[in-house]
């Protein structure tokens, strides 16, 4: 997957955890889950358990501490996907 | 002398009625919200029906109770319940949802027996399964017991007392006399009070074996809850919440609120299990001084009481209840208050019962009716023997109230007492 399937997929996946639409629309790689989308810091547990659903990944500890951003989301999903391979 | 208090807003999701204007009608109609439950006859119970409200869950979402983000991942029932109940009385009582700052204050005081088992049962499995890591961020906010008002506070901003209490069938009741008195002591200028209950699958079942539940007119669900009737043969069990917004006189004078009723104080004590009372059974000289206490701190005489709204659940207690009252107020036969048993129509909602039971008071002072008992063509006659029959109304009837009593009596002895008064300047 390149990384703008994955940024494609991301966004359904974060849809539920934020009031902000416009904002998750035009999400970019630098866009801040918690600062620009708002999103409650509890809920990044949620979002992190979606995506293993999603992408039959496992996120481990380390890794999900690194996802704050769209961008560094993208870089744990590639890289669990790629270990996966 | 503290300060006057009085109720300024209503919410009710009810068995037979969700919001104020459908429970009005269902409760002067005499309506049953009482229905046949398949899955419990799946289950093998032996009571298969109950008083579940027609609920809208998405609405929760769509009428924007709560955003989106809170909706998703929502499963606790008595939390849903509480949610509409508790902010169609905030709406009702004419105030704004949104705020930025804390509402200092205000507080809330919310009952509930136990978060909601069925949707607990995902979390069990789970755990079982080896698979704690999937549970997420939302179990615990809903398994808490202080679930429903962290829910409630958080969406209205509320900053005073924020309580959960828990008394069995008498929590309700006992949520809005501490609202009360908060407010009387002058802790806090408005109190949104109330209590919730889901009585889910697990819970019900539990209910089932203990033989309490009524269990002869599964076929004809309108007809299983019987209070007072010689073919009472156990409660049927409810669920749905009612709450109210408590203001200072004062206070709610000044920003010009519309004045449902006055709160003249209440009681709430145990019988301590002695005296036979029991862990099920309640101490009657207890019930007999939770009742004169709530008339003493209202500062009433009891040929003031024109409505008891009974605690009346359909069981072999009822006749002894009635017992109570006339000890308690010195008043039987033809001298005894109208007494009615909301739980005729909806069924008994546990937690929920006192919070809704207290809104259907209110209406009656309100709207100067006393709504009928239904399924009370075969009185028992020991409770007959009591009072006249006049006095348990089997059709409505159009007539001032001016002071009803209300009082609920749950497990572990508990009881409460709440005097509430049409409002005189």
């Amino acid at each position: 997957m390149t990384r703008t399937e994955i940024l494609d997929e991301l966004k359904k996946v974060i849809a539920p955890y934020t009031t902000n639409k416009e904002m998750l629309a035009s999400i970019n790689e630098q866009t801040d889950l918690i600062k620009d989308l708002k999103i409650n810091s509890a809920n990044l547990v949620d979002i992190i358990i979606d995506a293993e659903a999603k992408y039959d990944i496992e996120i481990d500890y380390d890794s999900a501490d690194k996802m704050v951003n769209v961008g560094t989301c993208i870089d744990v999903i590639s890289e669990k996907l790629n270990e996966k391979a | 002398m503290g300060k006057r208090v009085v109720v300024t807003g209503m919410g009710v999701v009810s068995p037979n009625g969700v919001g104020i204007p459908a429970f009005l009608h269902a409760i002067q109609n005499g309506i049953s919200g009482i229905k046949f439950m398949p899955r419990y006859q799946e289950l093998n119970f032996s009571c298969q029906v109950a008083g579940m409200p027609a609920f809208d869950w998405e609405s929760l979402k769509t009428k924007n109770y709560i955003s989106e983000v809170v909706f998703h991942g929502l499963k606790g029932t008595n939390i849903g319940y509480g949610l509409v109940a508790a902010m169609d009385a905030w709406a009702d009582s004419g105030m704004d949802c949104e705020t930025e700052e804390p509402r200092w204050e205000t507080g809330c005081v919310f009952g509930n027996s136990i978060a909601d088992t069925e949707a607990m049962k995902n979390v069990i499995a789970k755990v079982d399964n080896k698979e704690a890591k999937k549970l997420g961020s939302r179990v615990v906010e809903q398994a808490m017991n202080s679930g429903v008002t962290s829910y409630i506070s958080g969406r209205l901003g509320l900053g005073n007392k924020v309580v959960t209490n828990s008394s069995a069938c008498a929590t309700g009741t006992q949520a809005i006399l501490m609202g009360y008195e908060f407010i009387k002591d002058g802790y806090a200028k408005r109190m949104l009070v109330g209590s919730t209950e889901h009585v889910d699958t697990y819970v019900y079942g539990a209910f089932d074996s203990m033989r309490v539940l009524s269990r002869k007119f599964n076929d004809t669900p309108e007809k299983a809850s019987r209070p007072m009737s010689i073919t009472a043969g156990g409660f049927v069990p409810g669920s749905g919440s009612g709450a109210l917004v408590l203001e200072d006189l004062d206070f709610a004078l000044e920003r010009g609120a519309h004045i449902y009723a006055e709160v003249l104080g209440g009681s709430s004590n145990s019988g301590g299990q002695r005296l036979g009372g029991t862990m099920t059974a309640a101490n009657s000289t207890g019930v007999v001084r939770c009742i004169t206490e709530a008339m003493s701190m209202a500062g009433i005489g009891s040929d003031q009481i024109d409505l008891i709204s009974g605690h009346l659940t359909a069981t072999n207690a009822d006749r002894q209840e009635i017992q109570n009252w006339i000890t308690a107020l010195g008043r039987g036969g033809d001298d005894f208050p109208l007494t009615n048993s909301l739980k005729s129509m909806i069924g008994h909602s546990l937690s929920a019962a006192g919070s809704i039971e207290t809104v259907a008071s209110i209406l009656q002072i309100v709207h100067g009716f006393v709504h009928p008992n239904i399924n009370f063509e075969d009185p028992n006659p020991e409770i007959a023997n009591l009072v006249s029959l006049e006095k348990l109304p089997v059709k409505m009837i159009k007539k001032e109230v001016n002071i009803a009593a209300k009082a609920n009596f749950g497990f572990g002895d508990v009881n409460s007492c709440l005097i509430l008064s049409k409002y005189n300047k």
